[in-house]
């Protein structure tokens, strides 16, 4: 299974596209919210819900579903996007992302939407989430899988690194974590606000196994998860590189983009970028 | 007089009376829900024995997680093994637990609205020689302000084992708050206990003043009492065990056949379980109240009744506030 088919690949970038101008569309009807960090983590969402994870969007809580853990909660547009994509809501109900009364809160929360699966925004405390459903369901012989989104500027928060610690004692096979590599955090780039590498050494120090991917590469990035499958004796993090504002130029590389969303001429314009494939194809849209 | 329904001790007033910390009613408590149902699973953050977890580790050791000094972990694993479908139970101490992991339990326990019971060890000054950094004296108030949870503060051993038991089965975050120190036993297996359920444990006819108690402190405010009807001063006690949510019926009721409360708390008078009775009276029915508790200072070393006097928390106290609300009336 480690190797997509060329059809299969195709199918993935095409839906991560489609992720990526809901996305557009939601921030802009939201007026808030963040857009570097979700549209570097398209391709990863889409890859989850559309190849990854053993789920059922008709039936969300289904108790043998993989768990998708956010631990980075103010990505959840994205999140958001990619589940509507797959069948666990209407497309159309994206329109009331930070509204009052939508389940698609501004930060997930789990009793509004329970398949978000762990309520999160305040950073550094999914992985800990994540590794007590792997641990309870280790205890409970469950062959379900558990996977943890994580931001690398939450690698800052201690809280994390007590989790980590954790998983690594307790051996969490069943666990893989994920980090959203994109360098970016509120105040500038990870290394100068608070530099956490060398990243894949802390985490080997900690007893886990570690996998480097292009997060934006679909083969790349499934075969990682599938490794991780094939580690026994350790909980196994995936760092996976990835481009802040990936897909739309303007918004590539620039942290200032980390926290607030396009304005709706900006949008139209990103849109466009999308729907083109950069200028490669006609839109059929205006 | 003794509320006979309640089915108290005999000896409470004796020099020998029976004496054992609540956190002891932890243990046992855990204990036996962990033999009821197999979710129930124990975490610790290197207090095992302090804690007395380590009745349930020796007992169930596949369901009991050792996580070292690590509280904010404490919380957000916890809260994973409930969304997945366990009981946990984090003990630690109450400083540190709520205390240290505060938003750990906001975030992925209360608004999660997951069932992790959050068990506060060494709450009070009564903890002792450890000294301020060590005695909580804020945890109630820090867990009564979070939607979702309960907050239970058992008066003594018998009532901590049932609190425990009864958390573990009510499917909501709860957080429990046990002494270190030895404290009389009051209530026996018979004694009634319910969540949510005010019991009267002293009752005279047309009490001049209600004592609202919560806590291992319970036993001075009894003595305070049994003193106060030398001097013909007839107090009702309501042991407020239940903090969230109270029993404003119950509060009410003695509130009116009293005409004018004391509040009695091993814990900060801001934002404690007084504060908690004073939101209830002042919207349903205003009367004097007086409230005995820590009065915005920290703790310190010494031993645990030189700290109560100090605090003024000691019987003297409670009877100089019962004195002084009544002359309030």
């Amino acid at each position: 299974m480690a190797h997509l088919h060329d059809d299969k690949i195709k199918f993935l970038e095409e839906t991560a596209n489609i992720i990526r101008q809901s996305l557009i569309e939601e921030l802009v009807s939201a007026g808030s919210g963040h857009t570097a960090g979700p549209l570097g983590m398209a391709d990863i969402f889409t890859a989850f819900y559309f190849h990854i994870l053993n789920h059922d969007p008709k039936n969300p809580l289904w108790e043998e579903r993989d768990r998708l853990v956010l631990s980075n909660g103010h990505i959840v547009p994205i999140r958001y996007a990619a589940m509507a994509h797959a069948g666990y809501f209407p497309v159309e109900e994206l329109k009331t992302l930070r509204k009052f009364g939508s389940r698609l809160q501004g930060h997930p929360e789990r009793m509004r939407l329970p398949a978000v699966e762990s309520t999160s925004g305040p950073l550094g405390s999914g992985l800990g989430q994540a590794a007590g459903i792997a641990y309870g369901a280790r205890m409970d012989g469950k062959k379900f899988r558990t996977y943890c989104l994580l931001s690398d500027g939450e690698h800052d928060a201690g809280n994390l690194w007590e989790s980590a610690m954790f998983a690594g004692k307790n051996k969490l096979s069943n666990l893989t974590a994920v980090i959203d590599r994109n360098n970016i955090q509120i105040n500038g780039m990870t290394e100068d606000v608070m530099p956490i590498e060398p990243l894949a050494d802390k985490y080997r120090a900690f007893n886990w196994h570690v996998i480097e991917a292009n997060g934006h590469d679909f083969e790349q990035f499934v075969s990682a998860i599938e490794e991780a499958k094939a580690i026994y004796e350790k909980p196994t993090v995936i760092i996976a590189h990835t481009i802040p504002g990936k897909g739309i130029k303007e918004i590539e590389f620039d942290y200032l983009w980390h926290g607030k969303p396009p304005k709706p001429d900006e949008a139209k314009k990103f849109l466009a970028e999308l729907r083109t494939l950069g200028g490669k194809i006609k839109s059929e849209h205006e | 007089m003794l509320n006979q329904s309640q089915k108290l001790k005999q000896d409470i007033f004796s020099p020998d009376v029976e004496q054992a910390p609540t956190r002891d009613g932890y243990g046992k408590g855990v204990l036996e829900a962990g033999e009821k149902d197999e979710r129930v699973v124990v975490l610790c953050a290197d207090l095992a024995e302090s804690t007395r977890s380590h009745w349930f580790a020796e007992k169930f050791p596949k369901r009991y997680i050792e996580l070292g000094v690590a509280e904010q972990n404490l919380a957000t694993v916890a809260s994973g093994l409930a969304s997945y479908g366990k009981i946990p139970f984090i003990a630690s101490y109450a400083t540190f637990s709520p205390g240290r992991n505060n938003e750990q339990i906001r975030t992925t326990i209360s608004l999660n609205d997951v069932p992790v019971k959050v068990c506060g060890m060494h709450a009070g000054v009564s903890v002792g020689p450890d000294g301020g950094t060590h005695q909580a004296l804020e945890d109630i108030a820090l867990m009564r302000v979070q939607p979702n949870m309960t907050v239970l503060v058992p008066c003594d051993v018998e009532e901590a084992r049932k609190a425990t038991y009864a958390a573990a089965f009510t499917n909501k975050p709860c957080y429990l708050r046990f002494a270190r120190e030895k404290t009389p036993i009051i209530t026996t297996k018979e004694s009634p206990f319910e969540i949510g359920k005010a019991n009267i444990l002293w009752e005279g006819e047309n009490p001049d003043v209600a004592i609202i108690a919560c806590g291992s402190i319970m036993h001075n405010v009894l003595l305070a009492v049994q003193k106060l009807a030398l001097d013909k001063i007839n107090v009702l006690v309501l042991n407020n065990h239940t903090v969230k949510p109270m029993d404003a019926q119950a509060v009410v009721e003695v509130a009116k056949k009293a005409g004018a409360v004391v509040t009695v708390e091993e814990h900060q008078v801001m934002g404690g379980m007084g504060s908690a009775v004073a939101e209830v009276l002042a919207q349903k029915y205003p009367v004097p109240i007086e409230f005995v508790g820590v009065q915005n200072r920290y703790g310190q070393s010494g031993e645990p009744n030189e700290l109560i006097k100090e605090y003024g928390i000691d019987v003297d106290s409670i009877i100089t506030a019962v004195k002084k609300v009544k002359e309030r009336k």
